[in-house]
């Protein structure tokens, strides 16, 4: 199967990474041990806000195998955990950004805040010294609800009086408002796109070593990005040289966002290492998680559609109070604006659009990205918005898209971005004749014969991946550019190994890029090493979020082994006495164009490195290129999602009957993984639909703080999905033509549960169901609407 | 005071002496090294370190090491082959595309193991009910049914 020649993009090969995984043989980040191995524990603050009037860690320090206890003090010398991202106001002036502070030093802002790193022999004696750590708080009143976050009488940083981190605006207000005073209708809706904790199945978790013979550092983290991870916390937190530090991210358990973040943990464990003198492991128990994972959504929104008679969009408006919980985590302020607002054109040709966003700080955990990041946000804003239109306007929820489905491209939408292919029409008539939706009136009937309200809603979602367009992203705002970096090292048998800056955490990357590496060079799959997840092996990396890996970790690659043909004709061309233009390189041979004369991949290879007859004079030796590809522009996957519901009107129990999904990504790799991928995305936003809801009570404590107070998806709570993905519009501007399809399910998913559940609802009159729709949620929306 | 124990791991012999708060998770991952066997949470929810006791799928953090004196411990290196190739439920979820990051898998495929042979030709419903007590945050979970029914016919059963 994996022999060359076969034509391996577009197939779906088993992943090469799966025996390790299913034999126990992978390795993360708890599973490795270094000599001398010592434990940390981390005392978190109980309180939301409270002044620390002091910390005693005398008791603590003497207790058996302890080795060393660090607070904030310690830390008071380096810098705090940096904002990747400025957002700056309406007028102009910068967000607010607070340091964050390694350890806590004065005060503790949110449960789960940290107060003191406890070093010990054993992570049992870590834990028990940490409960002798006595700390005077002095509490203070805490501000928990998003909602009511701004001007609440108590400020979460100083230097933001009334909890604002900033007011950002995008689109054209002026053209939005005037297009609102002239529309036949204006449908609006009021909600809240509720909170939600990542919990990826591993827990966080870091291990920190310092070698006093070459003065260096080595941390293994569960990271989706390690050279990030290196460069802010080298450059930015501690202080040390760059080149001294070697982070590795080995096999990952799951990351969804919660892993691209610097965290306080690994990082104080890096600088405790050097005082210890000995490697440092902790790794966060499930309560940890709950408290000091950044949590994702968290949006309070106020949005209006404006239509004309006919039904097509005129403009649309909206106001978010977006939370960041505590402190801005990396990428926390780019969320609710840059990935968020600049989406709200959706798949429509809404002439005119506003967004302002209004960022709070509150006594919570940070927030940052999450599956999908900001894009499920307005995904769900504007199809909640269309589809209550439709039900105002009494249009056909699908002819109300058909209506005002973008259909020439490229397509500039009025926030910022120009869409460069897609095929609306395509994945909404996929969906519908997936879905049965003819026979949607006769299954209506039938359930309610059996006592049940049944309800249909679509959802046709967009979305932005591919992050990052730099001079595009600079302009925003981000601190940094966000290329992509790939090398191709081939070996003297022809054998190669692929480093790449892309993290593979579930997504199959060892297999998906080798599948394009063994097509663009004409080998075995066998034959074909990827490395990722180490600063050690690998140039430079940005990582992996937002679907990029394959668009821009990929390109990177091709772009790299471009560079070894080249060079490789050249050698070809030498050994063959031809010129280097008559050389043609194909299903792994390098030939004189029209004749039988060549040489094979694994000749030339060989040649380059130990060669008896090289052509010196005009090329070195050798055959190992890196590429670095910064895309020119986002990519725009996109699909429509059916759902239908059966709703228990005496329960308030919502059970999914058939969930439909067909997606357009373009061109398409591996499509078991990729229908692997929307699996995964559809359970996480069925999660944020039905089950899934952080609650933080109003004096800041996480009252959802284990599995048996957060609802995640079990298997039982879930259908089978149907998932197509169409013959789509491939990218134009990657040489793949792939697009990304990490987020697409839980993008697309929450706003087409919520409309199934709101039309089952409908003819009570209902508009609208608070997330999760759980039978306490539905149950009250039924009982207020009676 | 530490507890004298003797139990099977994976059909080799262990006597020990353990502290009688050790959890049956801590004692495969720390002390034998048997890191197949992943602790995803505190409350015994998320299953992923569930191993066969006795040929029964257990949560190996929900048990004290000093329980299963006498027992038979197998864990997701005990059902591997040596000789590179896999049990019939792990081939299958390979086949099916049943795990992403792999960090839930061990435990998944010890309680697919474990339904399997106790329920066999259960319905797509049935299985689900039957991994409820194992979380998977990946694969939303429709490729590990398919998977654990064609590890299921497999196996033989």
């Amino acid at each position: 199967m994996n022999e060359p020649r076969a034509g391996f993009i577009g197939r779906a090969v088993e992943r090469k990474e799966d025996y390790r995984f299913l034999t126990g043989a992978g390795q993360y980040t708890d599973d490795v041990e270094l000599p001398r191995q010592t434990y940390g524990y981390f005392l978190r603050s109980p309180h939301a806000h409270a002044k620390i009037v002091s910390v005693n860690t005398e008791a603590a320090a003497k207790a058996p195998g302890v080795l060393a206890v660090f607070t904030g003090k310690d830390f008071e010398p380096v810098g705090g955990l940096p904002c990747g991202w400025l957002i700056n106001n309406l007028d102009g002036t910068p967000m607010k950004e607070p340091k964050h502070a390694v350890l806590a030093a004065g005060k503790v802002l949110y449960v789960g805040d940290h107060v003191a790193l406890v070093v010990a022999e054993t992570q049992a004696q870590a834990k028990a010294a940490a409960a002798l750590i006595e700390v005077d708080y002095e509490i203070l009143p805490a501000v928990a609800d998003t909602a009511t976050a701004k001007g609440a009488g108590t400020a979460v940083h100083e230097i933001a009086p009334d909890n604002v981190c900033f007011v950002w605006g995008c689109g054209d207000k002026a053209a939005t408002d005037a297009a609102f005073a002239t529309a036949a209708h204006v449908t609006k809706l009021e909600f809240v796109n509720n909170r939600l904790i990542p919990n990826a199945i591993e827990p966080r978790a870091a291990n920190a070593m310092y070698s006093r013979a070459d003065e260096s550092y080595t941390l293994y983290v569960a990271s989706q990005n390690p050279h990030v991870e290196r460069l802010l916390m080298t450059a930015f937190v501690l202080g040390l040289p760059e080149h001294k530090v070697r982070v590795i991210a080995p096999d990952v358990g799951g990351g969804f966002g919660s892993k691209i973040y610097l965290y306080a943990e690994e990082t104080a464990l890096v600088f405790a290492s050097k005082r210890v003198g000995r490697p440092i492991k902790w790794t966060a128990e499930r309560s940890e998680s709950f408290l000091s994972d950044a949590h994702g959504r968290d949006h309070v929104t106020v949005a209006e559609l404006a239509l004309d008679k006919d039904g097509r969009f005129l403009a649309l408006r909206e106001h978010t109070t977006a939370n960041m919980g505590a402190y801005l985590s990396t990428f926390a302020s780019c969320i609710p604006t840059i990935l968020h607002s600049t989406l709200l054109a959706g798949q429509y040709t809404t002439p005119a659009i506003y967004s302002e966003i209004t960022a709070v700080f509150t006594n919570t955990a940070p927030v940052d990205a999450y599956r999908g990041a900001g894009r499920p946000e307005a995904t769900y804003l504007v199809e909640r918005l269309v589809e209550t239109a439709a039900r105002e306007l009494k249009i056909d929820p699908a002819e109300l898209r058909r209506r005002n489905f973008i259909k020439t491209f490229p397509y500039a939408t009025p926030v910022g971005l120009t869409y460069d292919t897609g095929d609306y029409d395509a994945t909404l008539e996929k969906a519908i004749a997936l879905a049965d939706v003819k026979g949607f009136a006769a299954r209506k009937e039938a359930s309610a014969k059996r006592g049940l309200l049944r309800g249909i809603g679509y959802a046709a979602y967009i979305e932005a991946c591919g992050i990052a367009p730099s001079n595009i992203a600079g302009a925003l705002g981000a601190r940094a550019g966000l290329y992509e970096a790939g090398e191709v090292r081939v070996h003297p048998t022809g054998k190669v190994t692929i480093f790449t800056g892309s993290h593979s955490h579930g997504q199959g990357h060892e297999t998906t890029f080798a599948q394009v590496v063994a097509d663009k060079l004409g080998i075995s799959m066998d034959d074909i090493d990827i490395q990722h997840g180490d600063t050690g092996k690998i140039l430079f990396g940005m990582g992996t979020y937002g679907s990029r890996s394959l668009a821009v970790g990929g390109t990177a690659i091709v772009k790299a082994i471009d560079k070894v043909v080249a060079k490789g004709k050249k050698i070809a061309a030498h050994l063959l006495e031809a010129a280097d233009a008559d050389i043609e390189f194909a299903d792994g041979e390098f030939r004189v164009a029209g004749t039988d004369r060549k040489k094979t991949f694994a000749e030339v290879a060989l040649t380059a490195y130990v060669p008896h007859n090289y052509p010196l004079d005009k090329l070195e030796p050798g055959l190992n290129e890196n590429a670095f590809y910064d895309p020119t522009n986002f990519t725009y996957p996109a699909g429509t999602y059916i759902c239908e519901v059966e709703v228990d009107p005496d329960t308030g129990r919502v059970t999914i009957d058939r969930f439909v999904a067909a997606d357009d990504f373009g061109n398409v790799v591996n499509p078991m993984i990729v229908e692997g991928q929307v699996h995964g995305g559809l359970a996480q936003g069925i999660g944020q639909a039905l089950l899934e809801g952080c609650v933080y009570n109003e004096d800041g404590q996480l009252v959802t703080g284990s599995y048996m107070d957060y609802a995640m998806p079990r298997a039982d709570d879930l259908p089978s999905f149907v998932v197509e993905t169409v013959k789509g519009t491939p990218c134009t501007h990657n040489p793949l033509g792939v697009k990304g399809c990490g987020e697409a399910g839980a993008i697309g998913a929450t706003p087409a549960v919520i409309n199934a559940v709101v039309d089952a609802l409908a003819h009570l009159g209902v508009r609208d169901v608070p997330m999760p729709a759980n039978p306490h949620n539905v149950w009250k929306t039924i009982q207020a609407a009676r | 005071m530490r507890v004298a124990l003797s139990f099977n791991v994976n059909g080799k012999a262990i006597a020990a002496e353990v502290e009688p708060e050790t959890l049956l998770s801590t004692y495969i991952r720390e002390n034998l090294s048997l890191t197949g066997t992943h602790i995803g949470c505190d409350t015994g929810q998320c299953g992923a370190c569930t191993v066969l006791v006795d040929g029964r799928a257990v949560k190996s953090c929900n048990v004290l090491a000093a329980q299963v004196q006498g027992s038979e411990v197998t864990t997701i290196e005990g059902i591997t082959p040596d000789d590179g190739s896999m049990h019939p439920m792990q081939a299958a979820f390979k086949a099916c595309h049943g795990l992403q990051c792999g960090f839930c898998t061990p435990g998944m495929v010890m309680s697919a193991i474990d339904l399997v042979t106790h329920h066999p030709h259960g319905t797509d419903r049935e299985i689900r009910e039957g991994l409820e007590g194992n979380f998977c945050r990946c694969t939303g979970y429709q490729n590990i049914v398919k998977a654990v029914a064609q590890g299921a016919k497999a196996m033989g059963v």
